[in-house]
This record gives structure tokens, sequence and C-alpha cells, in this order.
């Protein structure tokens, strides 16, 4: 009795010293969105070090990297003494081993659009920037609220949104399907999703399944560094002529990293997917 | 007079047969799909081809997918008969001597280092596996010119296993300083896919296939003497070294065409020489053509389940050649080994 009473009070000790110790300096992100996150809050001072994909912004090309999902370099974490690791909530070894050291951590879920500017908030209220980090998710909602507000009034094409494909062909098509952050984006930009109805975040397409689906307009986005696919290398598309999407010359291809990670960039990723399918509401 | 009249009569059957399945699955197969086409409309010459959706699922989506399906599966098979005839190992398969971890090394390459934009309408990427397998291949004719010093069939095998890990080790190095998107590529890719949407994919490894095919069909008697062992086959005056060679370079070769053509398909290679056997015994004449003819209309109908039976998005096909073929496999273990 007298046991589970002291153990209680520990608990609550130390759950009180986590509350009170709520603000970070010395953090390492190994995820690219929460990386974009920090450094959008203001908080990009505090990241002594980042995940081996992080690319945005120019400034983590100075950090140390330390590994990422499947690699992470744990001598090098505990190394760097930080007071907060952010971590994938699916490393659960990573976690354990944090608890073991006794860093603090922060478990990231990647989930939809909605899911962005909520870890916005409790990441700046966890680092201990609140004030910047409210003002930034409120921003975000403000700027896709406006881009949902100017397409309401226009038709929404049914659009494909390809995220891969072997150059020259259309063998292995990736496109989103009808769940998470791209999904939402494309819906947000004022497009039906040609996949709505796959319950999946990534479906490998068969021409056959193009075919049935007819788009209206095809949409491939390349977010790879040193991609240099020329936008000629949409010609493949036209070996399908009956999808409307390429009767109508309405296959894109957009360029830029934002597409795929789902950070502080949404707003403006969603914007360009916007102007993509309504020029008609942004050249007034 | 070297093959007496019943013999030719099993094979005149056996082709018949075989023959048969696999044009009535080859018939089958284009009118089945994740749609549902009308096919008057697809065979109606006066819409322009441009608007017809059905003419183009049919031409486009289906039937070239169902030809590469025929032709990997069939090489696949024949290649593996080759090789478990002349390494004498029940588990040789067209993988043994690394020659599709090659292929898939030079797809890897390609991907991750994103040298993969088209040359001339035509991918990079079943380039490069074809160039990595020819490498695999390389190795593999010097170790049978080894072989003539005296080396056994075992280590040939053995050597095989070691070039065949480490190419795959090579493979998960490139794959390591790659993006997570292109390893998620190559990971695609090594499920393996037909829908290969042009018939100039189909084309271009339709000649080493070729070449490779003619090479091996001079080969059965061979085939069967090598089997009992070097020294029956040696004292009917069988050249062991020289068919061995012949038959370890065409069988990589056609194993490579096939690669580069449809990533590399688990288990076909395996699994359909020993069915074959099971259904008509184990003369190479009657086996050649059956595994050819078997391993082609097999590939068609795991192509079939995996575009159909898993909803709209459907199933890599060297996922279902793997659920259907894995349990088989261990059944025939446990049927040998009782």
């Amino acid at each position: 009795m007298m046991r589970r009473a002291a153990l209680a009070t520990l608990s609550v000790l130390v759950a009180a010293s986590v509350l009170l110790n709520a603000e970070a300096h010395r953090i390492v992100s190994i995820i690219p969105a929460t990386t974009e996150m920090l450094f959008a809050m203001g908080a990009g001072d505090r990241v002594v070090a980042v995940g081996s994909y992080d690319r945005f912004p120019p400034e983590v090309d100075k950090l140390p990297r330390v590994g990422a999902l499947l690699d992470p370099n744990v001598e090098r974490i505990l190394a760097l003494k930080p007071d907060l690791l952010i971590l994938y909530g699916t490393q659960n070894d990573l976690r354990t081993q944090m608890e073991r050291a006794g860093v603090p951590y922060y478990p990231y879920v990647h989930r939809g659009l909605p899911d962005i500017t909520e870890t916005i908030r409790s990441l700046g209220a966890r680092v201990g920037v609140a004030g910047a980090a409210n003002a930034l998710a409120a921003r975000i909602e403000r700027q896709l609220a406006d881009i949902r507000a100017r397409v309401a009034k226009s038709a929404r094409p049914k659009t494909l949104l390809v995220f891969g494909r072997e150059p020259g062909t259309l063998r292995s098509i990736d496109a989103s399907g009808g769940v998470g952050f791209l999904h939402d984006m494309l819906e947000a930009a004022g497009g039906a999703d040609a996949l709505a109805d796959a319950k999946q975040q990534s479906v490998t397409m068969s021409t056959e399944l193009v075919l049935a689906r007819a788009p209206d307009v095809i949409i491939e986005l390349r977010y790879a560094r040193g991609d240099a696919t020329a936008p000629a290398d949409l010609k493949a598309w036209d070996g399908l002529p009956s999808v409307p999407a390429v009767r109508n010359r309405r296959v894109y291809m957009l360029q830029g990293e934002e597409f795929v990670v789902p950070g502080p960039r949404v707003a403006a990723a969603t914007e360009r997917l916007a102007r993509t399918l309504h020029p008609e509401v942004y050249s007034r | 007079m070297r093959a007496p009249t019943d013999l030719r009569r099993r094979i005149v059957l056996t082709i018949a047969g075989f023959g048969a399945l696999t044009a009535a699955v080859c018939l089958v197969a284009p009118l089945v799909g994740s749609t549902s086409i009308s096919l008057p409309r697809a065979f109606d010459r006066t819409i322009p081809f441009a608007d017809n959706v059905d003419a183009q699922v049919f031409f486009v989506a289906r039937l070239p997918r169902v030809l590469a399906a025929l032709l990997v599966g069939g090489s696949f098979a024949v290649a593996g008969v080759v090789f478990q005839a002349f390494l004498r190992n029940p588990l040789a398969s067209p993988d043994t001597l690394g020659v599709s971890t090659g292929a898939t090394l030079g797809a890897v390459i390609v991907i991750t280092f994103h040298i993969d934009t088209a040359v001339l309408g035509v991918s990079a990427v079943p380039v490069a596996s074809f160039a990595g397998s020819a490498g695999a291949l390389g190795v593999v004719y010097l170790l049978s010119i080894a072989r003539r010093r005296g080396t056994s069939s075992t280590v040939l095998l053995l050597a095989g296993v070691a070039l065949s890990a480490f190419l795959g080790a090579v493979s998960r190095l490139v794959q390591v300083i790659g993006d997570y998107t292109d390893v998620f590529r190559s990971m695609r890719w090594m499920m393996g896919s037909l829908d290969v949407g042009s018939y100039t994919d189909i084309a271009i490894p339709l000649l080493p296939m070729t070449i490779a095919l003619a090479a091996i069909a001079t080969l059965p008697r061979v085939l069967d003497l090598v089997s009992l062992g070097d020294p029956a086959a040696e004292a009917r005056g069988v050249d062991v070294r020289r068919a061995e060679r012949i038959a370890l370079v065409s069988a990589s070769l056609l194993t490579g065409s096939a690669v580069s053509l449809g990533g590399p398909i688990p288990f076909v290679g395996i699994i359909v020489p020993h069915l074959v056997r099971l259904l008509v015994g184990a003369d190479h004449r009657v086996v050649l053509p059956a595994a050819a003819l078997f391993g082609g209309s097999f590939l068609v109908v795991c192509d079939l389940v995996a575009r159909t039976a898993f909803g709209p998005a459907g199933m890599p096909v060297g996922a279902v050649t793997a659920l259907i073929g894995g349990p088989f496999f261990l059944w025939l273990l446990f049927r040998r080994f009782r």
C-alpha cells in the first residue's frame, strides 16, 4: 500500500517536472515535416540535428544528420544531448531507448491535412513557442480557407494525382488514394479525387484502371531532389487517348518537394494545385 | 531413328494438350478485367480508336499484358528446367546463379540515381536491368569455363548463391543512399509488373528470348543424359562441358530478358518445372515444350488473379505467384522428404 502511494507520488512528480521543463532548447527532429514546422515557428535556432531526408529550409544543410525512420543513429542522437527528440510515433524501439536514456521525445503521427496545423500547435506548446506556433497554424488555416472559398463556385474536375511512374512509359503508376494529406489538398484545391473510393494513401494503378476512371485532369507531382524529368515526358499519356484529361490536354507536371512534406508549405502547395485546376479563377 | 514413334506421339500430344490450354487461357484472359467492356464495340472499326474506350482497354491495357505474361512465364519455366537439370538440384531456379539479382541491381541503380529518363520511347529501367543480368551472366560464363578444370556442379551452385547474395547486398547498399521514395519505387519494381502498356516493350526482349530458346531446343537429349550424371553422359559421347556452357548461358539470357520485361517474378521458375515433370514425366523432349507452354499460361492466370481479385487497384503479380507458389512448393518438399 505504502509502495503504491509512493509510486503514485513519484509519477505525479515526474509528470509535473515534464510540464515544468516544457521548454526545449536542444531539439533533434528526424522528420522533414516537423523540422520545417520548427523553423517556420521561429524555433529553428534550437534545432541541433535533423534527419537524413530533411532538405528545407536551406539552413538544415549545415546541421548534423542522425538517420531517419528506418535507421536512427541512437549513438549520435544521445551524444548531442538533446532535451527533445521528435520521432515517428511508430519508432517503438527508439522510444524505449530514449526512455531508458531519459531523453524526452515528441511522437509524430502522419495523417490528413487538419492534423498538420494541429501538430504545429501542439509542437509549439511543447517547445515553448506557443504564441508563434498558434499564429502560424492560424495563418495556414486562413490561407487554406481562402483557397476553398475561391474555388467553391467552380465545377470540380475529376482529378488523378500521380506521384510516381516509370519515365517514358505508363508502367508502375502510383497515385494518391482517397485518404491522406495529398487527397485532402486536392479536395481543398477544388478537385474531385478520381480515386476517392480507395481507402488507402497510395494506389498502384494499371492502365486499365486509368481508362476506367477517365479523369478530367491528371497532375503529376515530381519532388525528388535532382529529378530532371522533362515535361515532354507527359507524352507517355498519349497512349490512352480516350481519357478526357489526355484528349483535352489537361495533363500537368508540378515540381516541388512541398507536395510530399506535410508541413507549413502545405498552403502554398495547395494553391499551386488550385491554380492548375482552376486557371479561370486565378487569372481574373 | 532417335525418337521412336510412341515418343513422337507423346511429344505431339503434349504440345497439343498444353498448346490448347495456353490458347484457351490467352483467349479468355483479355476478356476479363476490373472493368466490363463490350467486345463488339472494342472491335468496331467504325469508331475512331482515340474515342473507343473499350478498344483501348482491350488493346492497350489487357492484350500486351497477357502477351508479356506468356513470354515471361514461359521463359522462367524453361530456364528453371535447364538449371535444375544441369545443376542436378531440384531447388535450382532461374535466379540460382544470380542473373535476376544482377538485373535487380541494374534497375535499382537507375531508379535511385534518377537516370531513368526515357531513351527513344523506351524506359531505361528494363535496359539497365538487362545490362545487370548480362553482367551476372558474364560471371556465370567464367564459372562454366572453370568447370572444365573439374569443378563440381555443387561448387557452381554455391558460387551462384554467393554471387546472388553479393549482388543483393550491393542493391541494398544503393537503396540506402537513395531517397525513401526511390526505395519505394525499387520495392515496387521488385514485386514485378506485367502492365507494359505498349507492344514495343514486348518486342525488344523477344529477340534475345528467341535466340536463347533456339539454343535450348538443341539440348533436350543432353539434358536427359546429364540428369543421370556427367559420367553417364560422357559415356554416350556427349561433350558435357560444351553443352553446359550453351545451356547455362542461354538459360541466363532467357532469365535476363524475362526479368527486364516483367521484373523478378518469383516461383514460376521453380514450381512449373516440377509441376510439368509430375504431369508428363522426366523426358526433356516433352518437358521443355510443356514447361514453356504451361509456364506461360500459369503466369497469365496469376496475372489475371492479380488484376481482378483484389479490388480495382489490383495486386503485384509477384505477390500472387508466391501466394500460389509458396504453399505448393512446401507441399512438394514435404512429399519428397516424408
